[in-house]
């Protein structure tokens, strides 16, 4: 640790303890005989974009799984707005999960049989918006997104960079408090991978909601507020 | 390149004539520019004249490697600052940065925290240049683009000597 790092008194995790939205401290979780996080720490504040960096299999989708509730880690504490996700039941965990959070993954995990647009209005559906007022939304977000056109088509008749902005739109639509989003751009060449992390990072500060990116491309990592690097399961700050 | 901060990181495995202390830095640092006998005698000298290095033998005799040269507290203090402070990001770094990585072995300070202070400096330039690129024109985009590219091509290269710094270490030291 520097000087002037340890002078800010900042934690593994780069910022203090207070004011943030999720705290992840000090988490470990094993897989059988793998250690995939051993000792990562992350906070995010709300509004706030960070990036997740490092080296393939060093844990970073399964620290972005345990931030999001999906994965409950062996030890370490994961608290969202105050709240620790590991005392919560699963249903207050699912309950979440489809409503303050958003996901975004590296191959769109579109539903195949519906269209875009029903893709996008999905998540609003199993919140209990009605049809036609999550249509009109989901209409919203698509033209947002510069997807509108592909609103009818089927997730199979569409490119790659198309099924990701229609994915952005899907995470985005229910206004979720955060967004996370596992290489978003992992699949897509530079400019469409750019074009969808500005519709991302744009439509997140629209909607005040923080996003955690996890990304092994620095061009990507240079979208967000910050940067934290996961070696062998273990964070470091900046 | 740091010719003089270079020869002070040497120095602090053990005082030497500047002579053996050019054969060490070409053959560790110089591939393919050794460092020229004047350059090496004026900048002890200076490092000298700083207090960075004393003078802790003399041999009888002519000419100018009669003299041990050996790293001083404030030397250490200097070597360790520049070591955990990073370099301004710019193309074509990679051989500053190496010879960092390779000292820090050397000397036993730990290297990952050389390679993590670098990556977090070229990342700070690449979110300026990001933003900047996200309110400039065609032109704007282009510039910032290209450095963005040439950036990136360096945090690779940081990234890969992490994943392989245990490796090196064992060549470095040996
Ligand atoms: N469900 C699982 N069962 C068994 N092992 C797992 C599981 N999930 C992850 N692992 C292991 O845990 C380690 C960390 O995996 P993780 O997916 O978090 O890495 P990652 O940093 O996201 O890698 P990548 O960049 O390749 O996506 C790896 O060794 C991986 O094999
Ligand atoms: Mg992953």
């Amino acid at each position: 640790m520097s000087a002037s790092q340890a002078a800010r008194g900042a934690t593994a995790s780069g910022r203090p303890r207070d004011g943030n939205l999720i705290s992840c401290t000090n988490l470990t979780k094993r897989f059988g005989s793998t250690a995939a996080l051993d000792g990562a720490s992350l906070d995010l504040a709300a509004g706030e974009v960070v990036a997740v960096m490092g080296p393939s299999g060093s844990g970073k989708s399964t620290l972005l799984h345990c931030a999001a509730g999906i994965l409950v880690p062996d030890t370490g504490e994961v608290v969202f707005d105050a709240e620790q996700i590991g005392h919560m039941s699963d249903r207050r965990r699912s309950e979440l999960r489809r409503t303050e959070f958003g996901f975004v993954f590296q191959f769109g995990r579109l539903v195949p049989e519906l269209s875009c647009a029903e893709n996008v209005s999905l998540p609003l559906r199993l919140s209990g918006v009605g049809r036609a007022e999550a249509a009109r939304r989901a209409d919203e977000w698509l033209q947002r997104l510069e997807v509108h056109e592909v609103g009818r088509s089927l997730p199979g008749e569409i490119s790659g960079g198309q099924g990701q902005r229609v994915a952005v739109a899907r995470a985005l639509v229910t206004r979720p408090r955060v967004v996370f989003a596992d290489e978003p751009t992992g699949a897509l060449d530079s400019l469409n991978g750019e074009r969808v992390m500005q519709l991302l990072t744009a439509a997140a500060r629209d909607t005040a909601a923080a996003v955690v990116l996890v990304t092994h491309e620095p061009r990507v990592a240079a979208y967000a507020d910050r940067e934290v690097v996961v070696r062998d399961g273990k964070t470091r700050a900046s | 390149m740091s010719v003089s901060k270079t020869f002070l990181a040497l120095l602090e495995s053990g005082a030497s004539h500047g002579y053996d202390l050019k054969h060490e830095y070409d053959a560790r640092f110089g591939t393919d520019r050794p460092v020229a006998y004047g350059q090496v005698y004026a900048t002890l000298a200076r490092l000298l004249k700083s207090g960075l290095v004393t003078v802790d033998a003399v041999e009888p005799g002519e000419g100018p490697d009669r003299k041990r040269y050996a790293i001083t507290e404030a030397g250490v203090a200097d070597v360790e600052r520049w070591l955990a402070s990073p370099e301004a990001p710019e193309p074509y770094l990679q051989n500053v940065l190496y010879t960092k990585v390779a000292l820090a072995l050397l000397s036993g300070r730990p290297a990952i925290d050389v390679l993590d202070t670098q990556r977090a400096e070229h990342l700070r330039v690449m979110r300026e240049l990001t933003s900047r690129k996200a309110t400039g024109d065609l032109v704007d985009q282009l510039i910032c683009d290209h450095a963005l590219f040439h950036l990136e091509a360096d945090l690779r290269w940081l990234e890969l000597t992490a994943a392989r710094l245990d490796q090196l270490a064992a060549q470095v030291t040996r």
